[in-house]
């Protein structure tokens, strides 16, 4: 193997890291607010690529009816839980606001924004518009109610809602796979390497969303919050913070990271409904690695995979998921020595 | 007497099928110490997280500030004025002790809670030398400090202490009861829950003694601290 | 209907099925199909919701049967008869070299270790040339009796459901046993398990072995029914979808697993039939379906549909078993009368920069009841667990009858005749009380998982549960021996774990707060009850909050404050030591 194909397979892994680590990132706030492992993360890349690719192709996404469907059930669920508690008139406003206006507001700038050409910055944007709200959504009506279940019957639930949205994937928006045009057509030679603007966007986008990751996280009284939620859940509640309040926040910023995700790979590469699973699964590898626990080591391990898989691609293009997906035992097994034995909670 | 700050009436508190609490009654005025002493399982934490919201009260009814406060939520009592120390402080140990404080206010004005840390700063000086540290690498007393001063932040009417006093040197605990003989001063109302008992006595205007779930005395703290039923219901010489 | 004559019912009508005149084929390939989920299903009710081990990938070692058998018959021209054994050998082997790993995952670990070796599977399913990637292998021949073509459905259903049967006996008589309190211990109950020498790991890999051979063996009968073998059928998805019938039947329940099964095959074909009549495109609904429905079975019901369905038939008594020939006895007060039985000698246990245990030095003699108390955080839990091995010394040596003890494993140690009780309560809450006791006597029987899966372990059953008995009569709770262990107050389920460590046959008891939560008068009976056992030549070390308990009870009592002795002598000289009061009580600040 020669220096440019070296070279070639580490910025092909660097390019598919970055989008793990975006990933992983989510995974981990996820699990460590929630501590539920979201399977479904994956979902969020594919609705979020298709969703993408539709606006490009001028036509509306199902996204649209997707939206509008959760919301409507969360609005229920709210309603119902709202005259269990005795506490409708109390609460009808906010439900009303958070459950209808705000989603269908979205959804209906989602309608304007469709076929007339405005171009990929506002085509992102409503993409990240119509996919955000699904992560909040779908942990009010999947986890919410069994917010205090086992970390094993959340991710048996996470599983069951994996299913779920890869069916309601296929249904809203079809079995064909679609593929975006480039956002930019800039080629730039760097040495014997050819640079895309792809991956240009790919590693801008990457840092400033870790950016903006860390100026939240670090500066912003909602990000205290959640990282508070995180290290101490009883702690946050004895503070007044809402659990049900940052599990929303963690979802939203999951699924708006994986819209994100799929707003990036969906030039890259064709995206069909069941396609996100496989790379969710990869920031995933990335999560498990560093412990569902640190951010830096998440990034790390995602830049890691994304070049292991680049390299077995070239050496054993057959074997590439197996050889990913195989990496995680040996990490599992380590992690498990490692921690305490505790009596497994039921 | 004016009406109650806290009024529990009658609770009963359960675990599964054991009741850790049994009809226990106490009332907390505005600006009144009162502490609940007994030996470890009396269920006095256990009374005081049912108070909060953290556990469910099976029977009896809790009031704060004349208002029931049985569908509310911890998050929800936060905001009427009730705070609990708990008794393994839950602080947020990889974060410092500023943003340890600034959780506390969560829930505030943000101009009033900036205004509640220089308070807080000013009743525990050794929090501002060390507002950059993390939490979780202080010493045990610093740490039952910032989890006082976090306390503080919510602006309580009524702060309920669990065991501030645990694990701690003698020195420190002296200071521990200082300080919340001083909270008295600004209008506080403080509900310990204690097994060091002569200084919880010392420190408190009404005192309870509870053993097995049940209040088993009650009266003015200087009367319960000469009594010698204390003595035997410690150290159980039945 | 008692559960036997509804499993007689179920089996009869079964069997009937291809016989009566006019089933449809279709009804009779559809039964064909839950039998073979069923298989499975079991195996993973057992794995998970017995074990506490969630796998998702099931389907990866039916993947291995099937695929086995299909190289066998098609490559090689084997019978399918013979390949039958070499199929469930593989299967057993991969199980056994993925168990190894898997069984030692901890916690939420486990599933997600499932799921990359069960994509890494099925992705190598599909690579394989030998395997014929992704068409797979057709023209697997069917199965044959004595020239008899099991082309048929018919009989091929009559096949599957002897399997399927066969394989809830033998499951279901694994888990009345020695070995399967073992197993049933591993999701509540590890740790007590532990502390009375059952070998969880090597428990979780017979469980996890026995699961995957039950997936392989519906793999093999899967090919030759099919007679076609792609990779499909064996991915994540299926695996999933198996994981959702045992959640449906209902965790924990072997002939659930059959219900669970039967509902998601049928909720299955129901919708490959009547969605595409109403919305035109089959697959699609269906994952959203199932997604929905395990949600919201979560939501609303986390045991399943069997234990509803149970309900319904009167459970089997259990009778207190028949008396026999008793197990061999360690006699007490032999040995050095002089010597103490254990001795702690200059104790000590660090953690980081905190001493949680300074130099501390006792003796517990043999009869003789000591006591080692001090308020919270004195170290008592510390020192506890110096003596059991739960925690290794920093400094210092315990030596039990002569011998150190300080640096063996907690089972070790309690094979020496050191029985424990715990602080909580750690009984398996479903089990009978009976069967709690028995675990204490685990070490004491020998029968192995086949004597128990065929039913030749009953002998030795007998000795365990009639010590079990005679030990809960001992204690005084034999009336109780037919309950759950979990249906019963707290002071008695402390007397249980009492009759527990008594069952092991030791010469030292070692009891964690054994008074904690207990009413008055169960405080006496459980002081009359210690008393009793002294008089026998039993010795104890107990940890205790409450002085008032051990006050009239303990021969000498050990007082530790900041992890320091302070105290040591008999009661009515402790309870006057000023040291002591102080530590009690506290200063005046």
């Amino acid at each position: 193997m020669d220096g440019t194909i070296l070279l070639f397979l580490l910025q092909d892994g660097i390019t598919n890291g970055a989008i793990y680590a975006l990933l992983g990132l989510a995974l981990v706030l996820v699990f460590a607010v929630t501590r539920v492992i979201f399977i479904p993360q994956g979902e969020f890349v594919a609705f979020g690529a298709l969703t993408y690719a539709l606006f490009e192709a001028g036509r509306l996404p199902g996204t649209v009816w997707l939206l509008l469907a959760f919301a409507g059930l969360a609005f229920l669920f709210d309603l119902v839980e709202a005259i269990r508690d005795r506490a409708l008139a109390a609460r009808l406003p906010r439900v009303v606001f958070f459950d209808l206006a705000v989603p269908g507001l979205l959804a209906g700038a989602a309608v304007f924004v469709a076929g007339r050409g405005f171009g990929p910055a506002a085509h992102f944007a409503a993409t990240l518009a119509l996919v955000g709200p699904l992560g909040p959504l779908v942990y009010r009506v999947a986890f919410r109610p069994i917010a205090g279940a086992s970390v094993l019957t959340l991710l048996i639930t996470a599983v069951g809602v994996h299913l779920a949205l890869v069916g309601l994937g296929l249904v809203f928006f079809g079995a064909e796979g679609l593929r975006a045009p480039a956002m930019s057509d800039l080629t730039l030679a760097v040495g014997p390497l050819l640079v895309t603007g792809q991956s240009l966007w790919v590693y801008a986008v990457t840092i400033v969303a870790v950016a903006a990751l860390w100026l939240f996280f670090e500066r912003s009284l909602w990000g205290k919050a959640l990282r508070a939620t995180a290290v101490n859940r009883l702690g946050a509640r004895l503070v007044g913070i809402r659990t049900g309040f940052a599990g929303s926040l963690a979802f939203g910023l999951a699924a708006i990271v994986g819209a994100l995700s799929g707003v990036l790979v969906a030039p890259m590469t064709t995206i069909y409904y069941d396609t996100g699973f496989l790379i969710g699964l990869k920031g995933f590898v990335a999560a498990i690695i560093a412990g569902l626990a640190s951010w830096p080591l998440t990034a790390a391990a995602a830049f890691a995979v994304g070049v292991v898989e680049a390299f077995a691609s070239f050496f054993a293009s057959d074997l590439k998921e197996i050889v990913v997906f195989m990496l995680i035992l040996p990490v599992l097994m380590w992690r498990s020595l490692k921690q305490v034995h505790v009596e497994e909670e039921d | 007497m004016s009406e109650a700050l806290l009024d529990i009436d009658g609770v009963a508190v359960a675990y599964g099928k054991v009741r850790a609490v049994r009809g226990v009654s106490l009332r907390v005025h505005a600006g009144e110490i009162v502490t609940v002493i007994g030996a470890n399982g009396a269920g006095k934490s256990t009374l005081l997280n049912a108070t909060m919201g953290a556990l469910p009260i099976a029977e009896g009814c809790v009031r704060f500030a004349g208002r029931d406060l049985a569908r509310l939520g911890v998050e929800e009592r936060v905001g009427l004025g009730l705070c609990l120390v708990p008794e393994r402080r839950e602080l947020f140990s990889t974060m410092t002790v500023e943003d340890n404080l600034v959780l506390g206010g969560f829930r505030a004005p943000r101009a009033v809670a900036r205004d509640t840390i220089a308070e807080v700063y000013d009743r525990f000086p050794r929090l501002k030398e060390r507002r950059d540290q993390l939490a979780g690498t202080m010493s045990g007393g610093e740490r039952q400090m910032l989890a006082m001063g976090r306390a503080l932040m919510s602006r309580p009417k009524l702060l309920m202490l669990d065991e501030p006093s645990l694990g701690l040197a003698p020195r420190i605990v002296a200071d521990i009861f200082r300080i919340v003989a001083d909270l008295r001063a600004t209008g506080v109302a403080v509900l310990l829950v204690e097994q060091n008992a002569r200084a919880a006595l010392a420190a408190a205007d009404h005192g309870h003694v509870m053993e097995l779930g049940e209040t088993v005395a009650s009266g003015p703290a200087a009367a319960l601290a000469a009594d010698d039923r204390i003595v035997e219901s410690y150290l159980g010489f039945h | 209907m008692s559960p036997r004559h509804a499993l007689l019912l179920f089996v009869a009508v079964l069997a009937l099925a291809p016989i009566v005149p006019g089933v449809p084929i279709f009804w009779i390939t559809l039964l064909g199909n839950v039998g073979l989920a069923a298989l499975v299903a079991m195996g993973l009710v057992l794995l998970t919701g017995v074990g506490g081990m969630t796998s998702f990938g099931q389907a990866a070692f039916c993947g291995f049967g099937a695929y086995t058998t299909a190289v066998l018959t098609t490559v090689w021209g084997w019978s399918p008869w013979a390949s039958l054994p070499v199929a469930l050998a593989v299967v057993g082997l991969a199980a056994a070299v993925l168990g190894l790993i898997t069984v030692r995952l901890s916690g939420h670990f486990l599933p997600l270790g499932t799921i990359a070796w069960g994509l890494s599977l099925y992705y190598l399913f599909g690579k394989l040339e030998l395997l014929g990637r992704h068409d797979g292998i057709s023209g697997v021949p069917p199965l044959s009796l004595a020239g008899w073509s099991l082309v048929d459905p018919r009989a091929a259903h009559v096949v599957i459901w002897i399997a399927v049967i066969l394989a809830g006996v033998l499951t279901t008589h694994l888990l009345d046993s020695r070995i399967g309190r073992g197993v049933r211990a591993l999701r509540k109950g590890r740790i007590a398990a532990e502390a009375f020498g059952v070998d969880t790991s090597r428990t979780k890999l017979v469980v996890f072995v026995w699961a995957a051979l039950l997936a392989g063996l519906s793999g093999w009968l899967y090919a030759h029914v099919q007679r076609t073998v792609t990779p499909a059928p064996f991915g994540l998805n299926a695996g999933i979808e198996y994981l959702f019938m045992a959640v449906v039947g209902g965790s924990g329940q072997i002939w659930g697993a059959i219900l669970g099964a039967g509902l998601v095959t049928l909720l299955k074909e129901a919708l490959q039939r009547v969605v595409p009549a109403l919305f035109g495109n089959a697959l699609q609904l269906e994952g959203v379906v199932f997604g929905v429905v395990l949600v919201v079975l979560l939501q609303v019901a986390r045991d399943g549909l069997w234990p509803h369905l149970a309900r319904l038939l009167k459970a089997a008594p259990r009778v207190r078993p028949a008396t026999a020939e008793p197990l061999p006895r360690r006699a007490l007060g032999g040995g050095d009368r002089a010597r103490p039985l254990l001795t702690l000698d200059r104790a000590r246990k660090q953690f980081g920069g905190l001493t949680a245990v300074n130099d501390v030095t006792f003796s517990v003699g043999r009869g003789e009841i000591v006591a080692l108390i001090g308020p919270n955080g004195a170290g008592k839990s510390t020192t506890f667990n110096l003596v059991t091995g739960v925690a290794g010394l920093t400094a210092g040596r315990v030596s039990f009858d002569g011998v150190e003890i300080s640096g063996s494993a907690p089972q070790t140690i309690a094979a020496r005749g050191l029985a424990r009780t715990f602080q909580h309560v750690k009984l398996e809450p479903e089990m009978t009380v009976l069967e709690n006791v028995a675990m204490g006597a685990h070490l004491r029987g020998r029968a192995g998982l086949l004597a128990a899966m065929f039913r030749l372990d009953r002998r030795d059953e007998a000795r365990l549960l009639a010590e079990a008995a005679a030990q809960l009569d001992r204690v005084g709770l034999g009336e109780h021996l037919a309950r759950p262990a979990g249906a019963l107050a707290l002071g008695q389920q402390r007397v249980v774990e009492i009759a527990r460590a008594l069952a092991m046959d030791p010469a030292l008891l070692l009891l964690d707060e054994p008074a904690a939560g207990l009413r008055h008068f169960e405080k006496q009976a459980l002081a009359e009850l210690l008393t009793k056992l002294r008089a026998e030549g039993m010795s104890v070390l107990l940890v205790e909050h409450d002085m008032g308990f051990v006050m009239g009870l303990a021969d000498r009592i050990v007082v530790l404050d900041f992890g320091t002795k302070i105290a040591e002598g008999p009661p009515d000289q402790v309870k006057t030591d000023p040291a002591v009061l102080e530590a009690y009580l506290g200063g005046v600040a």
